[in-house]
């Protein structure tokens, strides 16, 4: 009966507003639903921007796990005042505003910004250099963006492995070196495919930091939805993308939710 | 020796890169310099004046602030009753309900965003505060369970029967126990909601219409433009209130 309330609010304003979207989006098919179905999935739009979100996704992913890991090796490893910093320094920018994150790596990335007049000053480029509206500006915000949830993933893995392992290992003989590669890190890749699945996820529907750090031409799957829907008042186009995303975004997490549990992400 | 020199840098370095971004936009809003420079060597408060003495500034935050009061008091109460639900009592499919309820943590933003403003738009609520409030309280709603859930684990059900048992009603219960026990978890989850709301950009730049700007939204109305200062100083007016967010979480922690 308690529950009742969250699920009335849950099917009025999500469930059935995507099912009607989606179903609306289909019906204006008309008549050769397949067909034509099968057209815009085909569509250059529509290949273009899979190819482009998932190749985002995936360097994004990357390198959040290149940062992510030390940070999260760190934070098991310190005590006290440092840990406390290190770990303000990952939450603080994981709950502010992800418009204000993305204007301060545009502040930062800009042509005249602040990344760019150190370069010029320290005479190491004598043109600014263009880190912002491509590519190179979209992985940079969406790993700033996405790296804490990499960090607190990690973390939480890491944190479980007994410490008592490694000293045994290291008892034995193994260097620092062999403790880390053969003993540790294995413990951790249940965390790593966590996180890596986690942030892949966020990362394939991302819409505010490509739509305003990235190229005019360079659409990730949310920003064609968007753009179908507000400017070219497309809804097809729109509903089969947002299917698709759908889709693969909720057979991602299915994965996700054999690998990790979601709770870990608040309690860390 | 070197080796522990060497790694505190590098951690001094790595907590600089991961606040830097933050940091500069602060001290930007603060620069009185005619471009942008940093560091200024000017400081003003020019800025924060022009934000707080535009009307559609001013107006964008109170609708924020509105919203998320609303969003928060909706989506903690509703997912009190939830968590609570979901924690004490042996139901069917409570792992599915669990997962439908987060799933609007899970779907792309973009996507529930156009849903419900293609929903909203036929009902003509496009622009209604209290609207955009209630969209808000979906997304924040996984939140408040995944902290509520977490809250309510640690209450003692013996607690409650020994109340119910000295004659306490089902709602005196409720009232008298388990809302005062839960207390800390219940400011965090109305902590979190009110800055998933307040920081929302994605559902409210579809919902909001001219009427119901927010803050981020008019952050985003501006950044098409032009990368100006005033959006600094709003931008510190939110990194300020996630700070105090933080802060009364941490305390609200301690009672646990």
């Amino acid at each position: 009966m308690l529950i009742l309330p969250a699920l009335v609010l849950l099917a009025g304003v999500f469930v059935v507003p995507l099912g009607w979207f989606l179903i609306g989006a289909f019906r204006e098919l008309g008549e050769d639903l397949w067909p034509q179905t099968l057209a815009i999935l085909t569509s250059r739009a529509i290949r273009t921007s899979v190819v482009l979100t998932n190749w985002i996704a995936l360097t994004t992913t990357v390198a959040a796990l290149a940062l992510g890991y030390p940070i999260a090796y760190a934070l098991t490893r310190l005590k006290g005042l440092a840990f406390s910093c290190l770990i303000a320094c990952v939450v603080l920018p994981y709950f502010t505003s992800i418009i204000v994150r993305t204007y301060a790596w545009m502040v930062l990335l800009g042509r005249t910004g602040v990344i760019n007049q150190i370069l010029l000053d320290i005479g190491l480029v004598s043109q600014p250099l263009a880190l912002i509206y491509n590519r190179t500006g979209v992985i940079i915000g969406m790993t700033y963006v996405l790296l804490p949830y990499m960090v607190l993933t990690l973390y939480s893995a890491m944190k479980s492995v007994d410490k008592r392992v490694l000293q045994a290992a290291s008892g034995m003989g193994a260097g620092r070196l062999t403790v880390f590669l053969r003993v540790f890190l294995p413990q951790t890749l249940g965390g790593i495919a966590a996180g890596a699945l986690l942030v892949f996820i966020l990362s394939i529907g991302f819409f505010i930091t490509p739509a305003l750090m990235g190229g005019q031409t360079d659409l990730m799957a949310g920003m064609l939805v968007e753009r179908e829907v507000e400017i070219s008042n497309n809804f097809p186009v729109a509903g089969i993308m947002s299917v698709l995303l759908l889709a693969v975004t909720l057979i991602l997490y299915a994965v996700y939710l054999r690998v990790a549990d979601m709770r870990r992400l608040l309690t860390a | 020796m070197i080796r522990r020199v060497l790694l505190r840098s590098l951690l001094a370095l790595t907590c600089a890169g991961l606040l830097a971004p933050i940091v500069i936009v602060v001290v930007l809003s603060f620069s009185g310099d005619a471009y942008l420079a940093f560091p200024p060597r000017h400081f003003t408060l020019n800025w924060y004046a022009r934000f707080l003495g535009n009307d559609r500034w001013r107006d964008a935050l109170l609708n924020s602030v509105l919203i998320a009061v609303g969003a928060c008091l909706l989506a903690t109460s509703i997912g009190f009753l939830a968590s609570y639900a979901l924690v004490r009592a042996r139901m069917p499919m409570k792992g599915a309900v669990t997962s439908l309820i987060l799933m609007p943590l899970i779907v792309p933003n973009v996507i529930t965003a156009v849903a419900i403003y293609f929903f909203s738009a036929r009902l003509g609520l496009v622009g209604n505060l209290g609207w955009v409030a209630v969209a808000h309280s979906v997304i924040a709603l996984p939140v408040v369970l995944l902290i509520l859930q977490a809250a309510l684990q640690g209450v003692d059900i013996n607690l409650e029967r020994a109340a119910m048992v000295h004659g306490c009603t089902r709602w005196g219960v409720f009232r008298r126990v388990v809302i005062p026990l839960a207390l800390p978890g219940v400011i965090s989850a109305m902590l979190f909601a009110f800055l998933t709301s307040f920081d929302d950009l994605v559902i409210s730049l579809f919902l909001a219409g001219v009427r119901a700007e927010t803050l981020p939204v008019h952050i985003w109305n501006s950044l098409t433009l032009q990368v100006e200062p005033t959006i600094a100083a709003v931008s510190t007016l939110l990194i300020a209130v996630t700070i105090i967010a933080l802060l009364i979480d941490l305390v609200a922690r301690r009672f646990r």
